[in-house]
């Protein structure tokens, strides 16, 4: 063998070739078998939210048969009435939109107050950091559920009010970790390369730093979203859902004061929202694993 | 003398922290649609003219805003936080008579949950692919996705109602007649099902928290120089690791009180548990405004306080620190 050869096995076997660490982080990921089965059972109820709602067509206010019909007696009404004879089956259909979405908005302020301030903090440091982070301790002595209810109860019951109050008592902990992360980065030699070069405070901000300290963040925004559909099924337990739209806690908080009558009126849309959130937190630990292979063993 | 100042340092920040929940409550009245005399009589626009007037005096709704919230953090500092209409009572002694089954259901879930909690923990840490720790794992994801007050309807449905071994609600028999003992008998077997619910959810953290922390804790030099002088592997995983293991579960319990009064806050509702929680949820649906804005402050204030003992606790838990400051 020449010596040509030799090095070029060398270099090929030697040295691995590079993956982007999206493709190795999807790679880790499909290998978790409890991650992929969060991922198929999400999309199954996403698809049943958008789709379903098409081939099941049943209104689900208009009331269809006697109340609290229990499931599997009337082909009207399959998995039963409630209170007022409204199917359940549609409303687990048609509730699923404005949950979801409630969900999805409250998660994104969350992500966005909770990145902003913890960025801030852990770059700037000193009074910017102290002033901060005495706002982000103010806010986790407030008990969020109670916080979030007086919202809602002094301003109003609408789906925005809901989604902005869950965001507003939930972002401290996005914002501590992101200040942990910018923290670590801000030190580093490629942060120190950027300035060297003359990048400005923004631009290292948002295009050096952030990149970096996405993974742990991009977790724990698909744990916020479990969080927050967990928040408004909450309120909605407490009566504080929008009376105007079908959601499964509107289901939830009409069916609560029939629990022993009517269990299904309660048990099945808080069993789907369980479903829903499991299915979001097997993918947020999924990620989790991915981006960090030397944790798996714990 | 150390220990004097810090403790000192904590109380004078916990103060600052009331005295700005207070502030935040007057910002919500003044934010609130509609006038702030009415969301302090919180009667709905019900109120009669005179209470109206007799409101705006008392608060100085007329003068200038500052002044106001200077009249505003008076009268609560000395814990007036206003009349509730719908109870017919003063709000402060309406809540204080309702904190003592809330802490009661609070610390017996706290309790259950760590102590349950880190025994699982460090159970599964001695063989992290063994059975418990798959169920801890389990357990956390599941404890973590379920509605709390789902977990709660689920049990009252099993537990109370097709095996009726638990009531399904309130916290005692009122036709209960006997004794002390006998009575407290009835409240602890009442309470069993509420503060099971409650703490399952933290029993989940724990337990994954304390897994984790103890395989980072049984990895490092002194677990090794204990096993090396032939220390018990019992007093090595109780004394050396388990001590150092619970750190941040003392932490994570401390950060975490406000999220258990809000559990609470839901178990309550499910159980009619007659604590905060029951009567926010009934002021809520009656738009009792000063009772609501009363019931964020005091448990505000509670988590505020159980931070301070938190940190106390620290201190005594990890010498380290002490030495530290």
């Amino acid at each position: 063998m020449a010596q040509s050869d030799y090095t070029d096995v060398m270099i090929q076997g030697g040295i691995p070739k590079a993956e982007h660490p999206v493709s190795e982080a999807w790679r880790m990921f499909r290998r978790n078998y409890a991650a992929m089965f969060g991922l198929v059972l999400l999309g199954v109820l996403v698809l049943i939210t958008l789709v379903g709602p098409l081939v099941y067509s049943v209104d689900p206010f208009e009331i269809v048969w006697a109340p609290l019909t229990p499931p599997g007696q009337e082909a009207a009404a399959p998995l039963g009435t409630d209170y007022l004879g409204r199917d359940i089956l549609a409303g687990l259909i048609h509730g699923g939109v404005a949950t979801l979405a409630v969900g999805l908005a409250a998660a994104f302020i969350t992500v966005t107050i909770g990145l902003t301030v913890g960025a801030l903090a852990g770059f700037y440091l000193g009074l910017v950091d102290d002033i901060l982070m005495r706002v982000t301790e103010f806010f986790q002595v407030l008990p969020a559920l109670m916080f979030a209810m007086v919202l809602v109860t002094l301003f109003s019951s609408s789906l925005t009010v809901i989604a902005i109050a869950i965001g507003l008592v939930s972002w401290p902990p996005t914002a501590r970790l992101a200040r942990a992360e910018f923290l670590r980065i801000r030190n580093l030699e490629y942060v120190s390369a950027a300035r060297s070069v003359g990048a400005k405070n923004p631009r290292i901000i948002w295009r050096v730093i952030l990149p970096n300290a996405l993974p742990p963040l991009i977790v724990s925004a698909t744990l916020t979203i479990g969080t927050a559909i967990l928040f408004e099924a909450g309120l909605s337990f407490l009566g504080l859902s929008d009376p105007n739209t079908y959601s499964w806690g509107y289901m939830i908080g009409s069916g609560r004061d029939n629990i022993l009558d009517a269990w299904w009126a309660v048990t099945l849309p808080g069993g789907t929202i369980f479903i829903t959130v499991l299915a979001v937190s097997l993918i947020g630990d999924g990620l989790n694993d991915a981006f960090n292979p030397k944790l798996r063993e714990r | 003398m150390q220990i004097l100042t810090m403790l000192l340092r904590r109380l004078l920040y916990a103060a600052i922290l009331v005295f700005a929940v207070l502030v935040l409550n007057f910002l919500l009245i003044h934010l609130a649609p509609g006038d702030p005399a009415e969301v302090i009589a919180g009667e709905m626009g019900g109120a009669t003219e005179e209470v109206m007037a007799s409101i705006r005096k008392a608060y100085g709704l007329d003068r200038p805003l500052h002044e106001q919230l200077g009249v505003y953090l008076g009268k609560t500092l000395q814990g007036d936080f206003g009349q509730s209409f719908f109870y017919n009572a003063s709000v402060t002694s309406l809540i204080l008579s309702r904190i003592g089954p809330t802490l009661l259901l609070v610390t017996t879930a706290l309790l259950f949950a760590i102590g349950l909690g880190t025994l699982l923990g460090v159970i599964a840490s001695r063989n992290p692919r063994g059975i418990v720790s798959n169920l801890v794992t389990v357990l956390s994801i599941v404890g973590y996705s379920a509605p709390i007050f789902w977990t709660g309807i689920m049990l009252i449905i099993l537990l109370a109602w097709i095996f009726p071994i638990f009531p399904i609600s309130n916290m005692r028999d009122v036709t209960l007649e006997g004794g002390t003992f006998r009575q407290v008998l009835d409240v602890a077997h009442h309470l069993v099902l509420p503060a099971f619910t409650l703490g399952i959810v933290f029993l989940a953290q724990y337990s994954r928290l304390t897994r984790a922390s103890m395989l980072e804790v049984l990895g490092s030099d002194y677990i090794r120089t204990a096993r090396a002088k032939g220390v018990p592997e019992r007093s090595v995983f109780g004394k050396h690791a388990l001590r150092n293991a619970i750190l941040p579960v003392v932490t994570i319990a401390g950060l975490q009180f406000g999220s258990i009064i809000s559990g609470a806050v839901l178990v309550e509702t499910v159980f009619n548990w007659p604590g905060l929680g029951t009567l926010a949820f009934q002021s809520i649906l009656a738009r009792d405004y000063p009772t609501v804005l009363g019931i964020l402050f005091f448990s505000a204030l509670i988590v505020i306080i159980m931070n301070v003992v938190t940190d106390i606790l620290y201190r005594v838990v990890d010498p380290r620190i002490r030495t530290a400051d």
